[in-house]
C-alpha cells in the first residue's frame, strides 16, 4: 500500500464504546477487544474489523455515521478519547489513522453530546437541527437568470477568499460537541458570514441572520461565551472571527430591519 | 413581543448585554482602585475619609451609583440566564471530556469565577458600604465617617483578607477571559486591533486585581493595628508618600 509502513507492527486495542438501543433506551459503554489493527487503517475501519468480528459472534454492530470518508461529507462524528474527532488537529475521524494511537491502549468512543442531536442509536445522532436552522435562511433565494459572465460582479479575492473558507465547512457539529455550552455559534457564524460577504447574499442579509439565529435558539442549543473549544475542534479550521461577524449581523438587522416582531 | 424584547432574550442579544455590563463594571474597578490607593496615605486615614465622604454624599457619584447596581444586576441577571440555557443544552455529559486540551479553564469556569465573586461582593458591600451608608461609625479629626479605622481593623482579620484575595484571584480570572471576550461578543475585532485589545486585557486583569489584593495584604502583614506602618516598611512608605505629595 503506497505511504504503509511495513514495520509498523498490527495493534491491540480495548475500546469502550457507548451502546444504546434507540432514542429512548437507556445506554451504557460497553467493553471491546479488538486485535490485528494496522496502524494504516483509519479510524473507521477499525470499528469496520470490531463490526465483522460482532456479526461473527452473532451480536449486534455498532452504529456510527460515514458515507465520504474522505472529509468532506461531515458524517463520520465520533468523540474519541475526550475529544470531537479524536487527538489530532483538524481532521475528520474517517481521516484519523490508528498509527495515532499504540498498541495496548484503551480508546473511549461516544456519541456527540448534546440535547439538540439526540442519539438515534449507539454512536449515530440526529443532526437534523442543523438542517432546520439552514432551512430557516442559510441559501440566497433569488433568480439568478441564465449563466452570468465570469467576473460580471467584481468580488475582491481577499473577500472571496474569507468567504470560501467559511464556505467549507461541513456541517460535522463537532463545534457544538465540543463546546462546554453546546453552543452552535460557529456553524451558524460559518453560514451567516460566508454570505454576507458576497453580494449575493446581501439580498436577504438581515432576515438571513435574524431568522437563523432564532432558529438555532429554538432548537435548544447554548449560547457562545467565547470559550473557543469549537475553533480549535473544527475540523476544516472554521475560525472565531466568523462568530464576532455573526455578532455584528445579528446587531445591524435587528437595529435597522423592518422586521417588527 | 416587541423587536427590542425579541433582540434582549435572544441568546445573542444577552451577551451583548454581559458584555457592556461587564466592561462597564471594568470602567468601575479602574475609579474604584484608584480611589482606593488614598488608603496608603500615611496620615491617620484623613484623606481616605474625606474621600469616601465624597463618594457618599456627592450627589453626581450617588446617581452614578445607581447605574452601577443595574450593570451588577443586568451582568448578574443575564449571565446566569445565559449559563442555566447552557446548562439545559447537554443533559447527559461525556463519560471521557479533555476540553482543557482545547480551551482555558479561566474560558470554561465564568459562572464559577462569578459567583465567587458575587458572595466577595454581598460580604464587602455589607461590611464597608452599608455600615458607612446606613450604620454608625466614628467620626475622624474632620468629623468624617471614620471608614478608614474600620478598613484598618478588617484588614487585620485573617479571613477577611483571606477571602479578599481569593476574591482578586477569581476577578483577575474572570477578566483574563471576560475582557477580551466582551469585545469577542460585540463583533469588536479586527486583525490589525485584537492582539492589542487581548494584551490590553492581560495587562487590565492582573494590575487592576494585583492593585486591590495588595491593600489587605498590606495592612495585614506591614502595618500596626492602626494602620501605621511597621518600622521595617515605614521609611518605604514615607518616601512613596513624600514622592507623590
Ligand atoms: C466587578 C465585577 C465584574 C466584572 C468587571 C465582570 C466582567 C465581565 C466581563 C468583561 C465579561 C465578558 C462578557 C462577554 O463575554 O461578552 C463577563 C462575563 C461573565 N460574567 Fe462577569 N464581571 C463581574 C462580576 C460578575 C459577577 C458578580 C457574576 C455573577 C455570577 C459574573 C458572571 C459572569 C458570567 C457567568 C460571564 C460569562 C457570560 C457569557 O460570556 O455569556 N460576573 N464578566
Ligand atoms: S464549523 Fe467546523 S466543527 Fe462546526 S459544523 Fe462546521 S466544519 Fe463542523
Ligand atoms: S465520512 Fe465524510 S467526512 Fe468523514
Amino acid at each position: 500500500m503506497a505511504g504503509s509502513n511495513p514495520n509498523a507492527k498490527p495493534m491491540n486495542l480495548t475500546l469502550k464504546v457507548w451502546r444504546q438501543k434507540n432514542r429512548n433506551s437507556e445506554g451504557k459503554i460497553v467493553d471491546y477487544q479488538v486485535k490485528d489493527i494496522s496502524p494504516d487503517m483509519s479510524f473507521l475501519e477499525m470499528l469496520d474489523v470490531l463490526n465483522e468480528d460482532l456479526l461473527h459472534r452473532g451480536e449486534e454492530p455498532v452504529a456510527f455515521d460515514h458515507d465520504c470518508r474522505e472529509g468532506i461529507c461531515g458524517s463520520c462524528n465520533l468523540f474519541i478519547n475526550g475529544r470531537a474527532h479524536g487527538p489530532e488537529k483538524g481532521t475528520t475521524t474517517c481521516q484519523l489513522h490508528m498509527r495515532k494511537f499504540s498498541d495496548g491502549d484503551t480508546i473511549t468512543i461516544e456519541p456527540w453530546r448534546a440535547n439538540s442531536f439526540p442519539v438515534n442509536k449507539d454512536l449515530s445522532v440526529d443532526r437534523s437541527a442543523f438542517d432546520r436552522i439552514i432551512q430557516a435562511g442559510g441559501y440566497i433565494s433569488i433568480n439568478t437568470g441564465g449563466t452570468p459572465d465570469a467576473n460580471e460582479i467584481p468580488i475582491p479575492k481577499e473577500i472571496s477568499d474569507r468567504a470560501f473558507e467559511a464556505a467549507t465547512c461541513i456541517g460535522c457539529g463537532a463545534c457544538v460537541a465540543a463546546c462546554k455550552n453546546a453552543s452552535a455559534m460557529l456553524f451558524v457564524s460559518a453560514k451567516v458570514s460566508q454570505l454576507a460577504l458576497l453580494p449575493q447574499g446581501h439580498v436577504e442579509r438581515k432576515s438571513r441572520v435574524e431568522n437563523m439565529v432564532a432558529q438555532m435558539d429554538k432548537e435548544g442549543f447554548g449560547a457562545c461565551t467565547n470559550i473557543g473549544s469549537c475553533a480549535a475542534e473544527c475540523p476544516v479550521g472554521i475560525s472565531l472571527e466568523n462568530i464576532a461577524i455573526l455578532n455584528r449581523e445579528f446587531l445591524a438587522a435587528k437595529a435597522t430591519s423592518n422586521n417588527l416582531s | 413581543m416587541s423587536w427590542i424584547s425579541k433582540t434582549f432574550s435572544s441568546s445573542i442579544g444577552r451577551k451583548i448585554i454581559v458584555a457592556i455590563t461587564g466592561l462597564f463594571l471594568c470602567s468601575f474597578l479602574v475609579v474604584h482602585l484608584i480611589g482606593n490607593l488614598q488608603l496608603f496615605k500615611n496620615d491617620d486615614g484623613v484623606a481616605f475619609n474625606i474621600y469616601s465622604h465624597f463618594m457618599g454624599t456627592n450627589p453626581l457619584i450617588r446617581t452614578l451609583e445607581w447605574g452601577l447596581l443595574l450593570g451588577f444586576g443586568f451582568h448578574i441577571y443575564e449571565s446566569l440566564t445565559l449559563w442555566r440555557r447552557n446548562q439545559a443544552a447537554r443533559s447527559v455529559g461525556y463519560v471521557s471530556n479533555h476540553s482543557e486540551q482545547n480551551s482555558k479553564w479561566q474560558s470554561r469556569n465564568m459562572a464559577l469565577l462569578g459567583t465567587i465573586i458575587l458572595i466577595f461582593l454581598l460580604v464587602h458591600l455589607y461590611n464597608f458600604f452599608y455600615r458607612a451608608r446606613f450604620g454608625e461609625l466614628d467620626p475622624d479629626i474632620n468629623n468624617n465617617d471614620d471608614l478608614y479605622t474600620l478598613v484598618v481593623s478588617s484588614f487585620h482579620q485573617w479571613w477577611y483578607v483571606a477571602l479578599y484575595v481569593l476574591a482578586q484571584v477569581a476577578l483577575c480570572y474572570h477578566l483574563l477571559h471576560g475582557f477580551k471576550s466582551a469585545f469577542q461578543t460585540l463583533g469588536l475585532t479586527h486583525r490589525k486591533y485584537t492582539p492589542a485589545i487581548q494584551a490590553i486585557g492581560y495587562a487590565f486583569s492582573i494590575i487592576v486585581c494585583a492593585g486591590f489584593a495588595i491593600m489587605p495584604l498590606y495592612f495585614f502583614f506591614f502595618t500596626n493595628g492602626q494602620g501605621e506602618p511597621i518600622s521595617s516598611v515605614a521609611p518605604l512608605v514615607d518616601s512613596i508618600n513624600l514622592a507623590l505629595k
